[in-house]
């Protein structure tokens, strides 16, 4: 079945055989750590350990260090885990509804946005257990355990308790289909180290390998496990994300109490997720020299979500405010009306110019296929959208139906601590990803080298 | 397992539609193959050596349809019967609220429950280690295992029908 469509790009460059790709990806699992890893994954340990003093100072004295007040009781911490929880969206996007949709680009790319998606997940976690003040007893405040007061169970008519059960399913999900995938690549490391006679390493990784053997049956039974998944995963990516848009969306909130919040919060989700994956794949695949692989083709489809995910998110601003308007309630009409002109105004236009107007740059395919435009403009979107968490979140709260209950929110150094310890977290675990697992699913990709791989001319 | 010694026709493969046709002509003519490992999935592979559609959708489903009934039945008996509360007035027990969590248990449920049974069925687990026909299986050959013992054939016979069918190399392997 040798099928050379002469209408899409090659997914794979070089002309590259199913021994190269081994041979590619797996050669910086066995090679030393190099002197940039160890610059990178130093400060990454710095920006740790500083947030781990940060955390570890709310845990002693209390959330009174954090800057929230009477009136602003949510701030960065849970704008923080909705922009950590959005980009943690992409991974299990791209493996699991890209896989139903048989796109096969997503193959170069799924490993990392995967492992993307889990660390993201963990540091959205460490939000609300650290908001949780004794988060010793979150357990029971979190979950339905048995309990000594009654039972009293948890309420599961609570937004907050759905979030509960849609992250730590999400995480599970997310965590079991990387490992399903990963199986078969550690297989691969485990026979080569036993042919360059690395003993110790040919162990572990024959550990984390299950005893793979690539047996017909065994694929089979892999690739029925695999469709499954991503038939699973497909509805949870979308609920995960409704779920975190219902925590406001419930409420009476002006400002949050708006119906086109779980379309709008997905596709925003999405939007992140994918400049997050850019900004990371575009340095691994320069440090690592995967430019076969990962190609400008694969940057430029990236791109092509990233303006569309950016477009809804656009409109689904403007219909806010529409809305708002068209309503005619005067406290929800207010809440907007303050958004863009009130004491925030600076935080709502960064928004609209990172999220609204910088992605429909991309209509340039100059400026999709173009590596250093598309990294600056990765970042510059999560910059917007850690900002569109900020205003949703703070500018609806912070002027109050009575004008005496107005405020300002001012984060201390613990707000920023704890941020600052997720970077941390996130980049530790990304670059010991990066150094000891495949970063591309060797599996997937031989699959398609006969397809999809451009020939030695 | 039996401590003599098993004796098995190794057969290699450079490509997976000369394997795919391979396959075809080996059992034409009437070798009975033990398996074929191969670096990454084949599709067609499956029929081709006669496998029966996979039955892990249905452990899948019934693991989901454990999961539904299990989230239901909790929240039911926590809010209704349990310990009934009054939230803003609402009923005790009232199906829409229970759903996300119900969704997010059925798919939970579904996902972990197949994957424990595919680890189960094809025997993996951590610490074993797994039989090389040929350590290349997993880097760029496709490797055909033909267990000697339950062939009528000698072991010439097969080694040239796997020659014509398209192996570049073909050994011997003895466990």
């Amino acid at each position: 079945m040798q099928a050379t469509s002469s209408v899409r790009e090659s997914l794979i460059t070089g002309g590259k055989t199913v021994r190269d790709v081994s041979e590619d990806i797996s050669r910086h699992v066995e090679n030393k750590p190099t002197g940039s890893w160890w610059i990178a994954m130093g400060i990454s340990l710095i920006l740790f350990l500083f947030g781990f003093y940060c955390l570890a100072t709310l845990l002693w004295e209390g959330i009174g260090v954090w800057g929230l007040n009477k009136t602003v009781g949510w701030a960065w911490d849970i704008t923080n885990f909705v922009w950590w929880v959005g980009i943690g969206h992409a991974g299990t996007l791209i493996s699991a509804i890209l896989l139903l949709f048989r796109q096969k680009w997503r193959m170069s790319i799924n490993r990392a946005a995967e492992a993307m998606t889990i660390f993201a997940v963990i540091c959205a976690a460490t939000f609300p257990l650290a908001h949780m003040g004794r988060l010793w007893l979150g357990f029971y405040w979190a979950l339905p355990l048995p309990n000594t007061w009654g039972s009293l169970w948890a309420n599961f008519n609570s937004p907050l308790l759905w979030d509960v059960f849609a992250i730590s399913t999400y995480f599970t999900v997310s965590l079991v289909f990387w490992y399903i995938g990963l199986i078969p690549d550690f297989a691969v490391i485990r026979d080569r180290a036993t042919r360059m006679g690395n003993k110790t390493r040919a162990a572990i990784y024959n550990a984390l390998s299950f005893g793979w053997d690539g047996a017909a049956k065994t694929w089979m039974r892999y690739e029925s496990v695999a469709l499954i998944l991503a038939g699973l995963s497909t509805p949870l990516v979308l609920s995960v994300h409704t779920i975190v848009s219902f925590d406001f969306a419930t409420s009476v909130v002006p400002g949050w109490h708006t119906t086109i919040f779980p379309p709008y919060f997905v596709a925003g989700a999405i939007f992140s997720g994918f400049a997050m994956v850019l900004t990371l794949l575009i340095v691994t695949r320069k440090v690592f020299k995967l430019e076969d692989y990962i190609t400008i083709y694969h940057i430029e489809l990236m791109n092509i979500v990233i303006i569309i995910t950016g477009s809804i998110v656009g409109i689904a601003y403007i219909t806010e405010f529409f809305v708002a308007w068209y309503g005619m309630v005067p406290a929800e009409f207010y809440a907007f009306y303050n958004r863009a002109t009130g004491p925030y105004w600076w935080a709502y236009w960064s928004m609209m110019t990172c999220n609204v107007i910088s992605p429909q740059l991309f209509w340039f395919k100059k400026l999709r296929t173009n590596i250093a435009a598309t990294f600056v403009l990765s970042i510059i979107v999560n910059i917007g959208m850690w900002f569109e968490r900020f205003v949703i979140i703070v500018t609806s709260i912070h002027r109050d139906y009575l004008p005496s209950s107005w405020s300002m929110f001012y984060p201390t150094m613990y707000d920023l601590g704890e941020y600052i310890f997720t970077f941390g977290l996130f980049f530790t675990a990304f670059f010991l990803f990066a150094k000891f697992f495949p970063v591309i699913n060797m599996a997937e990709v031989k699959s398609i080298i006969k397809s999809s791989s451009e020939k030695k001319h | 397992m039996s401590s003599t010694s098993e004796k098995f026709l190794v057969g290699i493969f450079d490509d997976e539609d000369i394997l795919l046709h391979g396959v075809e002509g080996i059992r034409g003519k009437g070798v009975k193959i033990h398996e074929v490992y191969t670096p990454f999935p084949v599709h067609g592979l499956d029929e081709a050596l006669g496998y029966k559609r996979s039955r892990l959708p249905i452990a899948a489903f019934l693991f989901g349809l454990t999961g539904t009934s299990l989230a239901l039945t909790m929240q039911i008996w926590m809010l209704g019967f349990d310990w009934p509360m009054i939230i803003g007035g609402k009923n005790f027990i009232s199906l829409p609220p229970f759903i996300p969590v119900t969704f997010e248990l059925t798919v939970l449920l579904a996902a972990l429950g197949m994957v424990a049974t595919f680890f189960i069925v094809s025997d993996m687990k951590p610490y074993k280690t797994p039989r090389s026909y040929d350590i290349r299986s997993t880097d760029d050959k496709h490797v055909m295992a033909i267990d000697l013992a339950v062939n009528k054939l000698s072991k010439e016979e097969i080694s040239q029908i796997l020659k014509a069918n398209g192996a570049s190399e073909v050994n011997e392997k003895n466990f």
